[in-house]
């Protein structure tokens, strides 16, 4: 019963969104208020049937009703409950569900919060909502439909695919869907602002919240997936360049090039081409990864079974969606005039430079990416383009734009003055210089990439802390004075303070593990003891242990620096029986200064055990510092709600206004 | 002017007819090797550590038809053809000489170590220089070698029985092109 509800109200959703692709269209060209006005209530519903769907999926894998075929190929009476809810979207089907509810929260919320839009451009935002939505829908129904059943139904289910059992994969999802889906929205309001004929500073300003939510979202999911294959793989490797790696990176990219390019189309009028083109190449980047891992175009860890029909559909729907609005562009574009103008050297023209390089990077890695299919049209044949392409070509990209982020920030806008903004920033080259060169000191033999590193962290950083203490005068009067022009100062600011921040510390994880991590591969037997990076890790047996859905081979392992208490370590290899598989469960105690990271293998039939021990400096910096990213994206977020949202229920309009103009102008 | 606004839907067009075409190309020819009854060009390479002797131009030249298999421990698709070296290494029908490319030492001894060593020699091909005399442009790449050292064939991607039995055997069996 549960399934035919679902299915029923997927197939209302799909009509739905019909209607909601076309009247709202029709009513903003005529002006007709009802008919754009159809947009919100269609976008409401669309958003509770698709829920309604949503509910009706998540029942099914709660009881474990195994008469629906998706339910009994992807779940187990016995799987935690964590993971029944999670297998919702852990297989082709739910995950497709999954984009389309996102896809419906996304419309609704748009109908929810734009109330200040203009009636037109939300009419037709919502319809190109709708459009997509159709296609999703479609595709689901048509090709993917989560609701099929089964009959006979099967005693008990299959089972979920062990690598997924894992909480931070339960959640990489979702984030990173919101991520993608959030897009859709920027998407949107790029086509309707082409259809309009009209780009203004007011549009930029509705865009930059819905770009920064995606980016924000985008960031968590990829951080959470990077985190998941550095304590799940058991290679204590966290991001492989593998192109479904690749496929959410890309669009991150360019989501991070819009947000930055928005900034200048809001404040100077100007980019607004560019800016446009960015946001459809952000959400196609979306649409292609969906199109690599789900068609089966390319083999990978990640993808999940693959069927030609379904590639076919999705890059019919690509070409509709890319092709079209990237034509669309191509008409439109030529029409609408530049703004105000500036010189290489401002925050425009920093801004610009900010935009090239990460368009470039998302352009190479998109390239190495696509390579195997090249290939394997013209040739047939199948390769790896592996770590050492994207390393090479990625790394001279990210120098200069880090160089680069310290600068922006402290040109005005129109035209700035280099060796001015040079003085200010000494105490951080002296910093970077000191940094690199006490690193040098220490570790003689450090590759040279790893102080360029190095010096970039320390660059970036200071540099950062000393355009924000510039900003509130810190030091320069009384701290009363910068106190209050702390509170005053908007929380974009801060935001953006924060998210730069973020960066320098992913700079300093990345660099730090990568040039001084130590390890110890091998067997060992019970009581030997081995040194890895300071530390001392005594081996004191392995046993096998049961879990829920698995048996284990538990190994016990006491690390310590000599002298104090020492840390207990229980690395794991796991046995699932459904489906039959083994996983590494890696042991990791993660500090500050390093992380430890025990791995347990087969025993060797001798007494001993495969070990693999690792020391990696740092390396927790890399998520630490997503997350301040993520966070400064948010407090950025909350200050454009303030803004956008409510502007006459600020507590005082004129001081706001005040502090606003006064620390953009 | 106008063409200026175009040019991101021509190159979106471009790689979707690409990938088109990737979607139902199921039997695609492959594209010759330009060193295709060349003899090989001039190495001398280190062997990955502990999986020794080191591989030279020289060695190749056995007397025999021999294969010479480029890999990596970062490459995909080099653990799906690993397995069916190890079988061949198991049966002794061919000798196998391993270039490791563009990979380093320790994980290439890990990677060797984790799933098996199928190589007579190995050579460790850091920077990939040796990779750019023999033309290599993607891994896994095989090459077969005649009995003087000349290249008779490349394989692009991974081998498997298949693709053994229909390019590789007729060579061993003499009846090679």
């Amino acid at each position: 019963m549960v399934a035919e509800i679902g299915q029923f109200v997927l197939i209302l959703a799909l009509v739905t969104a019909c209607f909601q692709g076309v009247l709202p269209l029709i009513g903003a060209a005529r002006g007709n208020a009802p008919l754009m006005h159809f947009a919100d209530n269609a976008a409401f519903v669309q958003f509770v049937a698709i829920s309604g769907a949503f509910a009706c999926l998540t029942i099914g894998y709660v009881t474990s009703d195994f008469s629906i075929l998706n339910v009994a190929s992807n779940s187990h009476s016995l799987k935690p409950m964590l993971y029944k809810v999670s297998g919702v979207w852990g297989n082709h089907e739910g995950s497709l569900l999954l984009w389309g509810w996102i896809l419906a929260l996304f419309g609704f919320a748009v109908a929810l919060f734009g109330r200040n839009l203009p009636d037109s451009l939300k009419a037709r935002v919502l319809a190109i909502q709708g459009l997509i939505g159709v296609g999703f829908l479609m595709f689901v129904l048509f090709t993917s439909n989560p609701f099929e059943r089964l009959d006979p139904a099967p005693l008990d289910g299959s089972g979920l695919n062990p690598l997924l059992q894992d909480p931070g994969l339960a959640f990489h999802p979702p984030f990173l869907y919101l991520g993608y889906v959030g897009l859709s929205v920027t998407f949107s309001f790029a086509i309707a602002a082409l259809i309009e004929g009209r780009v203004d500073p007011a549009w930029a300003r509705w865009v930059r919240p819905w770009t920064l939510a995606a980016w924000g979202f985008l960031t968590i999911g990829i951080a959470l997936g990077s985190w998941w294959a550095y304590y799940e793989l058991g290679w204590g490797g966290w991001w492989f360049w593998d192109p479904v790696e690749n496929a959410s990176f890309m669009p991150w990219l360019a989501a991070t090039a819009l947000l930055h390019s928005a900034i200048v189309v809001e404040k100077r009028d100007a980019l607004k081409n560019w800016t446009i083109l960015l946001a459809i190449i952000a959400f196609s980047f979306s649409l292609l990864g969906t199109f690599l891992v789900r068609s089966g175009v390319l083999t990978s860890v990640h993808a999940f079974a693959s069927d030609p029909a379904r590639g076919v559909f999705i890059l019919i729907f690509l070409i509709v969606v890319i092709g079209g609005s990237l034509l669309l562009y191509g008409i439109r574009a030529p029409m609408m005039k530049g703004g105000g103008l500036f010189a290489p050297i401002s925050r425009e023209g920093a801004l610009v430079l900010n935009n090239l390089l990460l368009s470039t990077a998302a352009a190479t890695v998109l390239l190495g990416t696509l390579y195997p299919i090249f290939l394997d049209a013209f040739t047939g044949a199948k390769v790896s383009v592996g770590p050492p392409y994207f390393v090479s070509t990625f790394l001279p990209l990210v120098v200069p734009l880090i160089i680069a982020m310290a600068f922006g920030p402290f040109l005005p806008w129109k035209r700035g003055d280099l060796t001015g903004v040079l003085t200010r920033l000494k105490f951080a080259l002296a910093a970077a210089l000191l940094f690199a060169g006490v690193v040098w000191w220490w570790q003689s033999n450090a590759p040279v990439m790893a102080l360029v590193g190095m010096g970039l962290f320390a660059w970036l950083l200071v540099g950062t802390i000393l355009e924000w203490a510039e900003r509130i005068k810190l030091f320069r009067g009384p701290l009363t004075s910068s106190w209050k022009r702390l509170v005053q100062l908007p929380r974009s600011s801060h935001g953006m303070t924060m998210a730069h921040i973020g960066i320098a510390l992913v700079v300093l994880g990345i660099t730090a593990s990568e040039a001084w991590q130590t390890e110890h591969l091998g067997v060992m037997k019970p009581g030997e003891q081995i040194s890895v990076g300071g530390y001392d890790f005594q081996f004191e047996g392995a046993e096998n242990v049961a879990g829920p859905n698995y048996e284990a081979l538990r190994g016990t392992f006491i690390a310590s620096t000599g002298g104090g208490k020492g840390i207990l370590m229980y690395p794991e290899q796991r046995r699932y029986t459904n489906p039959p598989m083994e996983t590494t469960e890696a042991a990791i105690r993660p500090m500050l200064t390093a992380d430890l990271y025990v791995v347990i293998g087969d025993a060797d039939g001798k007494g001993g055990y495969a070990t693999r021990i690792y020391h990696k400096p740092f390396i927790s910096w890399i998520w630490i510092g997503a997350f301040v990213m993520f966070a400064g994206g948010a407090l950025s977020l909350s200050d454009r709600r303030l803004r956008l949202g409510a502007p006459k229920r600020a507590r005082s309009p004129g001081a706001k206004e005040k502090a606003l103009t006064g620390a953009k102008g | 002017m106008r063409l200026r606004f175009l040019a991101p839907v021509l190159t979106f067009a471009a790689i979707a007819a690409i990938m088109w075409y990737a979607l139902f190309n199921l039997n695609p020819k492959e594209i010759p090797s330009e060193m295709i009854s060349k003899p090989l060009p001039e190495f001398d390479l280190a062997a990955v550590p502990d999986y020794g002797p080191a591989l030279a131009t020289a060695d190749l030249a056995s007397g025999k038809i021999t294969l010479l298999n480029v890999f990596a421990s970062w490459c995909v698709a080099c653990l799906a053809e690993h397995p069916f070296f190890m079988d061949l290494k198991r049966q002794n029908l061919v000798d196998i000489y391993g270039l490791n490319y563009k990979d380093t030492p320790d994980a290439a001894a890990q990677w060797l170590s984790r799933h098996g060593n199928p190589y007579m020699r190995t050579g460790m091909d850091i920077k990939g220089r040796v990779g750019i005399d023999l033309g290599v442009y993607g891994v896994p790449e095989t090459f077969v070698i005649s009995a003087d050292g000349k290249i008779l064939d490349k394989i692009i991607g991974p081998v498997s029985k298949d693709i053994f039995d229909t390019r590789i055997r007729p060579f061993l069996q003499g009846t090679g092109s």
